[in-house]
């Protein structure tokens, strides 16, 4: 069995008064794909967040490698250097060339040489088709483009988790494929990863673990069969049903109310 | 007074006033860049929150730009003559033209620095990165276009500055605006001198658009 990379236990997480996760827990092996799903606002995109130290918690602690990273007394940009993020809106650097962009943090951050963090950052270009654009800025790059840098930038550090906070949620349709597609082929080369994501054919395609959250919680996961052929719980089914049956409720809406 | 003395004259004063306010504006971002990234690093949405010292560098900050030049620059008298040995003259002005441009450009970078996305600081950090290089290789290299702007809206400010410091024998074009202009009702060296001054504007502000424009990256 493979070994527990990321520990998450009873974690809460408050703004103010507004209690946004509540006594989470979850265990994240290495080499698993965890796709986390569920209604706007539920608490997904804080719980990337709290991961890697983007927003503090109140309670509970955070493990990885068995190593606890919610200390004072943690290395919060040693840990980060382990926890590769891509965001929802890119968050390129807009003054900055695209290979710039991917080299700044090998070279600042664990002070690589340039030669080496630009081969290395040209190679991965290569890898998600963008090799021609390392001169480009982030302007002269469509979204899809940007997200797929956005990526790169992220796996130059050597991550040893990937988060995904919606990345596709900013594209248009037809660039989300081209997106979707480099983090299945980095699904199939066994990297951890957590997804946060509202495309539910992707969720299913690329995870080994669905966790359906609601509320701040973890109301039920399982394997992307079990969670989408055969929901447990009663708010699953109705959060899978708002996919399926968008147009059909629709319809029912306008039959009461003739315009 | 001949027409070559009046150039000279001119001449001379064009070269305090340049030399007065190139200064003043160096000295000014000595002391007012990193006190513009301290107020934006350490308001509440800042990189290190820090409410106590915002609070106090904010209101200081505030004092000083409420006094009007002319009263700052009879009020610290004493301090200009304790730096330069006297309190009258080119040189002398520097000093309160940089004391008051400290505060004006310190609003200036927080409000440039304050602009950068506050996505592409998170994407920095999450990428390892210690926040003093956040500040250094992210927030001021993202905001230098504004920064640029920031620095001509300062020269130009402070040329105005300069002009004020005339009454009380500052030097420069200012200087010589007053004397013959206004104490010897010589309006057309007070006009000549005056044009002289809304050209050396118009060439700073066309200089500092075109750097601006030059390093901007977000646009085509």
């Amino acid at each position: 069995m493979a070994k527990e990379l990321l520990k998450i236990e009873h974690i809460t997480k408050s703004f103010d008064e507004t209690v946004i996760l509540r006594d989470l827990s979850l265990t994240v092996k290495e080499g698993e794909v965890l796709v986390i799903v569920g209604p706007s606002g539920c608490g997904k995109s804080t719980f990337l967040r709290c991961i890697n130290g983007l927003e503090t918690i109140q309670e509970g602690s955070i493990y990885l490698d068995g190593e606890k990273i919610n200390d004072r007394s943690a290395n919060l940009e040693k840990v980060r250097q382990k926890i590769g993020m891509v965001f929802q809106n890119y968050e390129l650097f807009p003054h900055k060339t695209v290979l710039q962009n991917i080299t700044m943090a090998p070279m600042l951050v664990q002070k690589k040489p340039k030669a080496e963090a630009e081969k290395e950052a040209l190679s991965l270009l290569e890898r998600v088709g963008l090799s021609d654009r390392k001169n480009f800025y982030p302007r002269q790059l469509s979204g899809g483009q940007k997200q797929r840098v956005a990526i790169v930038r992220a796996l130059a550090m050597h991550p040893e988790i990937l988060l995904f906070d919606e990345v596709t949620a900013a594209l248009d349709p037809e660039m989300v494929r081209e997106v979707l597609d480099v983090m299945l082929d980095l699904a199939k080369e066994g990297r951890t990863m957590i997804v946060v994501t509202h495309e539910m054919s992707f969720a299913r395609a690329v995870a080994d673990r669905i966790v359906f959250m609601d509320g701040g919680n973890i109301v039920e996961e399982g394997t992307p069969s079990e969670f989408f052929d055969n929901p447990q719980t009663d708010r699953a089914k109705k959060f899978l049903s708002t996919f399926s049956f968008d147009r059909i409720e629709k319809k029912d809406e306008y039959a009461g109310n003739p315009i | 007074m001949g027409l070559t003395d009046i150039a000279k004259m001119l001449a001379d004063g064009t070269k305090d006033t340049l030399i007065m306010v190139l200064l003043s504006t160096l000295f000014g971002y000595i002391g007012g860049l990193p006190l513009g990234v301290l107020l934006s690093v350490t308001d509440e949405n800042g990189l290190k929150p820090m409410p106590a010292l915002y609070m106090v560098l904010d209101i200081i900050i505030n004092i000083t730009r409420s006094i009007p030049f002319l009263i700052l620059l009879i009020l610290i008298q004493p301090f200009t003559k304790a730096i330069v040995g006297k309190s009258y003259g080119t040189v002398a002005t520097v000093v309160p033209l940089t004391v008051a441009a400290i505060p004006f450009i310190a609003r200036m970078v927080e409000s440039s620095v304050k602009e950068v996305d506050k996505g592409v600081v998170e994407a920095a950090l999450s990428l390892g990165a210690k926040k003093f290089t956040v500040i250094t290789k992210v927030l001021l290299a993202e905001a230098r276009t504004s920064l640029l702007v920031g620095v001509t809206i300062a020269v130009g400010t402070i040329l105005g500055y300069s002009a004020m410091a005339g009454i009380v024998g500052g030097g420069g074009l200012g200087d010589i605006a007053i004397r013959y202009g206004y104490y010897r009702y010589e309006t057309e060296i007070m006009i000549v001198t005056v044009v002289v001054l809304v050209l050396l504007m118009q060439l700073l502000q066309w200089v500092g658009t075109l750097i601006s424009k030059k390093l901007d990256r977000r646009r085509g």
